[in-house]
């Protein structure tokens, strides 16, 4: 992400100095020729204000921007996200990027009171309360994952403080947060059993709720079921995972993933709209190996390698919204980029993104894409870091896995350097107990207690090869 | 010409020894095990006899160059004389036969009742040892650390950084009032230690008493100006007497270069009159010398939110009621016997497995312990970099059944009890398979899993202790075995 991000500014720069330069000199024989350059530059780094594009909620007229603002990554003081820092958010800086969001026609914002550690809530209302409260629609969930706020009380206390967090009086989209994950008897225990899903919808009624939906991941009977009860509940939007990897490698990679192909059918057959989370996998088709980037880029080489996503998940006409969690600036200028005008992609870039997503399938990395919902592992493992450090070899192709290849010895070392550098010896994959806690929190289904294994037993090969 | 010999290759033998004592990437011991191997103390104690022999032959023969190019305790007091800028400052002084002599019995008799504190105190390879790697190969791995740093910076892989941290206070202390203490006796007097205290100094001043090449006087072209004696760091030149002491002299040369007159030269020359007279004692001393090589040689016999990280508790050390020392080190007894606390290896221990012991009887000797690594089954390092026979050289086979202690479970601190979780962690990282995840409660088949041992493949090194999730205190640890074992 930040990468990408910094690449693409400094590929601007560069772009418009040097168009700058051939303007000037060229300015002696053609006039005028300078400014429509520099108004070029423009373009491509600045957003325009009033090109956003919406789409309406078939229930209730609602005109939601087609770009939704994640509020899960929100910066730190001090640099970095609330998800991996300790720190307390910046809100100086969420301000500013809301801010710079209204103005340019963004109007969902969607937060949750587990997000940045539970500081996401408070920061979001604090950033929106200074907007007229008709600018903008506020999502938020019913995040009672674990056991000690499955009663009624617990999450009865969750949902009126995201009232006082958000300092609103209705909740405009609010959702029962990662049904699927832990399967039926988690469903059952959060919401069914207590009675928490029938008062939910009585909130409704009551106006206190516009629109009651939920977001999934993980078990797919919980998706059918909470469908078949369409008639009963009335579901007025579903939050799911779609991208052009998922659409239809999500169940290859993982059996026990769906692919969003059927999702995303299983909603338009009843008319209800969808919000798009995980556009971009958690970065993942931002951080695309070499090799699979230059593709891109050779097809469109001003595009930012996400913007290819985004324009994907945009592009079907039952999208209500395509949120993305954008911690810096240019995150949001890029976006904005893509939403201000959209152009949704062709038939033929849609098989084009196809043919990439079978690239990424066939190089077996691990489907995790940085959540962190896994995260804080009771025993220390740095989770999402030792897979992100695992599947960047994988890509790179700098993997120790063979030991006749002639650069085995050079790889090994840096393998064994590299996974000291990016984490302590005491949060490595050897210290995993396989307790299974963190699985049911994972929403992309991984395996992780045996993919740790895995990757330890592979450490350890390594170390038994001699010393670094 | 004694002195152009010497100091090139007294640089390179402290370059190299020091060289051995800072590494932590196990790159140099290849290239110079062999100085660490040369010394004399560790050679004694290792029994090394090629060693034994050449040394005592090249002391025969030159007198004790083993002090002014070999010893690198020897080396550093030449380093700190020669910062001192005041010039001609030394005296003759009659040799102080009853301390050295009482220091040299001392020492004897910790060979032989096998006091290992005692004799890796007096050691000067052993003290040199302890001075490097306690006060120099932390900077020298801070300059490493920086330099991964920058290598990282860069995304290179030329450096990898290392943790700091010290293994133990008291051999800490040793190492900075030995520093301390040699210092202040170098700047004022230059060798004061090699001939009082030093018992390696001692007993090679019983042979060189009778070596062949020796400093010389020519008493007819001495215009008895003192330039020998007061530049004299051993304090054996009196040039009123026209005398040398050489049982003291470490045959440096320096006053064969300070000698405007050529009165002074190292020389091959057949025992004078006056020499004669002193045979016998010197015969009786090295008759000494050998007995106590001899000596030496019997006593060997024997609400969830989401993100962020747990913290972790750091490991505390468990009170071990045997120490675990290291495989090859054969029993406590050999290690008591032989170490002579040098720290070769607990520097070069790539697990941070080893550390000096604190105890008042191995004071110095290397110890184990798990907290920040285990014994893997590919390392051998300790075993190959001994000198002294104290860490015998093993291979990574031997070492896969050599049993040094055994695992015992603790049920009050194991998360499978504590945290109500599944775990085995332990058993799934036994490099023998020596735990077997079993039913707490025999009668229930619904309990539990937690580990049991079969202490008859267990070897003791450590990895379930290690990785085992109970902080502070692990609930599986190794209690050493006094004799190791293989199954």
């Amino acid at each position: 992400m930040k990468n990408k991000n910094i690449s693409r500014r400094s590929f601007l720069k560069s772009i418009g100095a040097a168009t700058v330069a051939t303007a000037a000199l060229s300015a002696c024989r053609r006039t005028g020729v300078a400014s429509e350059v520099t108004n070029d530059y423009n373009n491509l780094a600045e957003p325009p204000i009033g090109q956003m594009a919406y789409r309406t909620n078939p229930t209730n007229g609602d005109r939601v921007s087609l770009l939704g603002y994640g509020m899960m990554r929100l910066p730190v003081e001090g640099g970095g996200s609330a998800r991996e820092s300790k720190s307390v958010i910046d809100q100086e800086q969420v301000n500013r990027l809301v801010d710079y969001a209204i103005e340019h026609g963004v109007n969902y914002f969607d937060t949750s009171p587990t997000y940045c550690q539970g500081q996401s809530e408070t920061s979001t209302g604090i950033a929106l309360h200074r907007h007229p409260r008709d600018k903008y629609f506020v999502a938020t969930k019913l995040s009672n994952f674990a056991p000690a706020n499955w009663s009624r009380e617990e999450s009865m206390k969750m949902y009126r403080n995201s009232f006082r967090q958000l300092q609103v009086d209705y909740i405009d989209y609010y959702l029962l947060h990662g049904i699927g994950m832990g399967g039926m008897d988690n469903l059952n225990g959060r919401y069914i059993d207590n009675g928490m899903l029938d008062f939910l919808v009585d909130e409704r009624k009551a106006g206190r709720i516009r629109n009651l939906g939920f977001s999934y991941h993980g078990d797919i009977a919980v998706f059918d079921y909470l469908l078949s009860q369409h008639d009963k509940y009335h579901w007025d939007f579903v939050q799911i995972e779609l991208n052009y990897l998922d659409w239809d490698y999500a169940n290859e990679i993982n059996d026990r993933n769906t692919d969003a192909r059927y999702l995303y059918d299983e909603l338009q057959k009843r008319g209800i709209p969808s919000v798009i989370m995980e556009p971009l996998l958690g970065g993942r088709l931002s951080n695309l190996p070499q090799y699979l980037a230059a593709e891109l880029k050779r097809r469109a080489p001003q595009s930012t390698i996400a913007s290819w996503a985004f324009r994907y998940a945009g592009t079907p006409e039952g999208v209500l919204t395509v949120l993305s969690g954008m911690t810096y600036m240019e995150h949001l200028k890029d976006n904005l980029l893509t939403y201000c005008p959209f152009q949704p992609v062709t038939t033929e870039e849609e098989q084009f993104l196809y043919h990439i997503a079978e690239e990424i399938v066939g190089m077996e990395t691990i489907p995790c894409n940085d959540c962190k919902y896994c995260m804080p592992c009771p025993y220390g493992i740095d989770i999402p870091g030792i897979f992100t450090h695992y599947n960047k070899c994988k890509n790179e192709g700098t993997l120790p896995t063979n030991t006749n290849n002639e650069n085995y010895a050079r790889l090994r070392r840096e393998y064994l350097i590299s996974i000291d550098r990016t984490i302590p010896s005491l949060r490595q994959a050897d210290h995993c107990i396989g307790c299974h806690q963190c699985e049911e929190h994972c929403p992309q289904n991984i395996r992780i207690p045996y993919e740790m294994d895995k990757i330890d037993k592979f450490i350890d090969k390594l170390k038994r090869n001699g010393i670094v | 010409m004694l002195r152009k010999i010497r100091i090139p290759l007294a640089v390179i033998f402290y370059v190299g020894v020091t060289l051995l004592f800072l590494d932590y990437t196990g790159a140099v011991h290849h290239w110079l095990g062999w100085m660490a191997k040369i010394q004399f103390l560790p050679a004694v104690s290792a029994l090394n006899v090629l060693v034994i022999i050449g040394l005592v032959l090249l002391t025969f023969v030159f007198g004790r160059v083993y002090c002014s190019i070999i010893c690198p305790l020897g080396i550093t007091q030449d380093i700190i004389a020669r910062l001192n800028p005041k010039k001609n400052r030394y005296t003759y002084s009659k040799a102080k036969n009853w301390l050295r002599y009482t220091v040299w019995g001392v020492f004897a008799v910790t060979i032989v009742l096998g006091i290992g504190s005692l004799t890796a105190l007096l050691d000067p390879y052993g003290a040199f040892g302890r001075i490097a790697s306690n006060l120099l190969q932390p900077v020298w791995m801070w300059l490493g650390n920086l330099l991964a740093g920058i290598a990282e910076h860069y995304g290179s892989y030329a450096f990898y950084s290392k943790e700091v941290w010290l293994k133990s206070l008291p051999t800490f202390i040793v190492a900075v009032v030995t520093l301390v203490a040699i210092a202040v006796l170098a700047w004022r007097n230059g060798r004061t230690y090699c001939n009082t205290i030093c018992p390696v100094g001692t007993t090679l001043g019983f042979i060189s008493r009778i070596s062949l090449f020796k400093i010389r006087f020519d008493e007819s072209k001495c215009k008895n100006c003192s330039m020998c004696t007061t530049n004299c760091k051993a304090s054996c030149i009196d040039y009123k007497t026209h005398s040398v002491d050489h049982s003291r002299c470490v045959a440096c040369g320096d006053c064969v270069a300070k000698c405007k007159f050529g009165a002074l030269r190292y020389s091959f020359a057949p025992c004078s009159k006056k020499a004669d007279a002193k045979v016998d004692e010197s015969k009786r001393a090295f008759l000494t010398a050998s007995a106590m090589v001899a000596a030496t040689a019997m006593a060997q016999e024997t609400k969830k939110v989401d993100g962020g990280l747990a913290p972790l508790l750091d490991r505390s050390v468990p009170e071990r009621k045997t120490p675990i020392t290291p495989p090859g080190s054969l029993s406590a007894r050999n290690m008591a016997r032989h170490c002579t606390g040098c720290q070769l290896c607990v520097s070069g221990c790539p697990n941070k497995v080893l550390r000096p012991s604190t105890d008042l009887t191995t004071m110095m000797q290397p110890v184990m312990s798990y907290e920040k690594g285990y014994c893997r089954p590919e390392c051998t390092h300790c075993s190959e970099v001994c000198p002294t026979g104290a860490i015998r050289k093993i291979d990574a086979v031997e070492k896969s059944s050599l049993q040094i202690g055994r695992a015992v479970w603790v049920a009050a601190n194991c998360v499978v009890l504590t945290d109500d979780v599944s775990c085995g962690n332990c058993a799934r990282h036994c490099p023998t398979q020596a735990i077997e995840m079993v039913h707490a409660n025999p009668n229930n088949e619904a309990s539990p899993m937690v580990p049991s041992i079969n202490e008859n493949r267990c070897i003791g090194c450590g990895a379930c202790e290690n990785l085992c999730p109970a902080r502070p205190f692990s609930a599986i640890y190794v209690e050493g075995y006094e004799e190791h074992h293989s199954y």
